[in-house]
């Protein structure tokens, strides 16, 4: 089916990745700069799965400190009392107050992990070279792109909480180290997207033997 | 002749049609959008450019929500969370809020403007390559609306416990949420690199 589809690879061209001029390559092996806005052209985005993949595993391992320690600490008349991000949720379910538990589950837990795993299943598609649901596939890489911004919600919270409860003894709110995990997590999984070439998932032998 | 262009997401060449009218173009194998067409782009753009660089004043100088516990009132900006934030000795998470919330739409802004209001008077800025090519950068770092969820969940947590009273900042940040969201709807990025190409 893919036989008579021409690619920029497959036709010694590179498209250039800022203003998407097609510019015909010189060479495997010659560094080119794009001849209408001058950005370095790569065919493919470099290194694209081996950085994903470094990405991606530190990503999972800043996840478990992210979810085990407190992302905020509420003094109240001496009391104190600290929060992990799956407490938040509970606490918000004891309340009555679903909606918003859900907004703080899906963004905060639920995001995270489908994205951390589209990538991963991505990463291995792609190293096996399959076939298998191409447009799919990259439908899921679209995803992982427009939802990740969205777990940032957390981190906002805990910014304007800090901001807002500062009563002195009355009632005030701390950020703990939680919170700077879950925020590196966040920004880990949107380099790692954007290190992701979507063009990789089309890269299959049949096409790349034009 | 149309121009061929190579897919961004599955590289595959194509012929983009000439567009007389606003519309979208999508790869045929991938369903990726290769081209927006806008009616007036650069206009449009350009005064809402405009227009978001005075809310993002007013949302930077007037309180943004203010906290009433019985008697203690505590008043807070746009920034006093970065602060407290930093305050607390967690200057990266300080950092990231700063760059996502108010230096990256700023810089933003003020690279449209620079790019804009140049192309408007029919002239061509110093550099416009990397200019627009670091808008494109930031673009997956602004995040403006997601700092509005979270203001919304912050006062729904709070709203058993206290009085929350919203200022003018905040209305401001609203609106500014929509009119950065209608000023990236709006921009034609392969009109901006056609009027480079044709600059002599």
């Amino acid at each position: 089916m893919n036989h008579d589809l021409k690619t920029a690879l497959n036709q010694g061209l590179i498209s250039c990745h800022s203003c998407h001029l097609l510019c015909r390559s010189a060479g495997p092996d010659t560094i080119m700069t794009c001849p209408r806005c001058g950005t370095r052209l790569h065919r493919r985005k470099p290194n694209s799965i081996r950085r994903t993949w470094a990405l991606v595993v530190a990503a999972v391992i800043f996840y478990i400190p992210a979810n085990v320690l407190p992302i905020t600490v509420v003094v109240s008349l001496g009391q104190a009392q600290s929060d992990t991000i799956m407490s938040g949720v509970i606490y918000f379910i004891h309340s009555g107050m679903w909606p918003i538990a859900l907004v703080i589950f899906v963004a905060s837990i639920f995001v995270p992990i489908l994205k951390l795993i589209i990538l991963i299943f991505l990463l291995i598609s792609v190293q096996r070279k399959s076939s298998w649901r191409q447009k799919d596939r990259t439908r899921l890489y679209r995803i992982t792109e427009v939802v990740g911004r969205w777990s940032m919600v957390d981190i906002f919270v805990v910014t304007i909480l800090v901001a807002l409860v500062k009563l002195g003894g009355l009632a005030s709110i701390q950020a703990e180290y939680g919170a700077v995990f879950f925020c590196a997590v966040v920004v880990i999984t949107l380099l790692a997207a954007m290190s992701f070439d979507p063009r990789l998932i089309w890269d299959t032998e049949e096409s790349l033997n034009e | 002749m149309q121009p061929l262009i190579a897919c961004h997401d599955c590289d595959l060449i194509q012929r983009l049609p000439r567009m007389t009218e606003p519309g979208t173009v999508q790869c045929t194998r991938c369903g990726a959008v290769l081209h927006q067409k806008k009616r007036n782009s650069i206009e449009r753009t350009l005064s809402l450019t405009l227009a978001g660089l005075v809310l993002f004043g007013l949302a930077n100088s007037f309180p943004f929500l203010a906290f009433k516990l019985e008697a203690q009132v505590r008043q807070t900006t746009l920034l006093t969370g970065i602060q407290e934030l930093y305050a607390q000795g967690m200057p990266e998470l300080s950092l990231i809020v700063l760059l996502t919330t108010v230096l990256v739409p700023l810089a933003q802004m003020i690279s449209m403007l620079y790019i804009l209001l140049p192309l408007k008077l029919k002239k061509i800025p110093i550099g416009l390559p990397a200019v627009f090519r670091f808008v494109h950068k930031l673009q997956p770092w602004s995040m403006m609306e997601v700092f509005m969820v979270g203001i919304l969940v912050s006062v729904v947590k709070l709203a058993k416990m206290a009085k929350i009273v919203p200022g003018i900042a905040l209305f401001s940040f609203l609106a500014l949420i929509f009119v950065l969201a209608a000023m990236s709807a709006s921009l034609d990025s392969h009109l901006i690199w056609e009027k480079w190409e044709n600059r002599r």
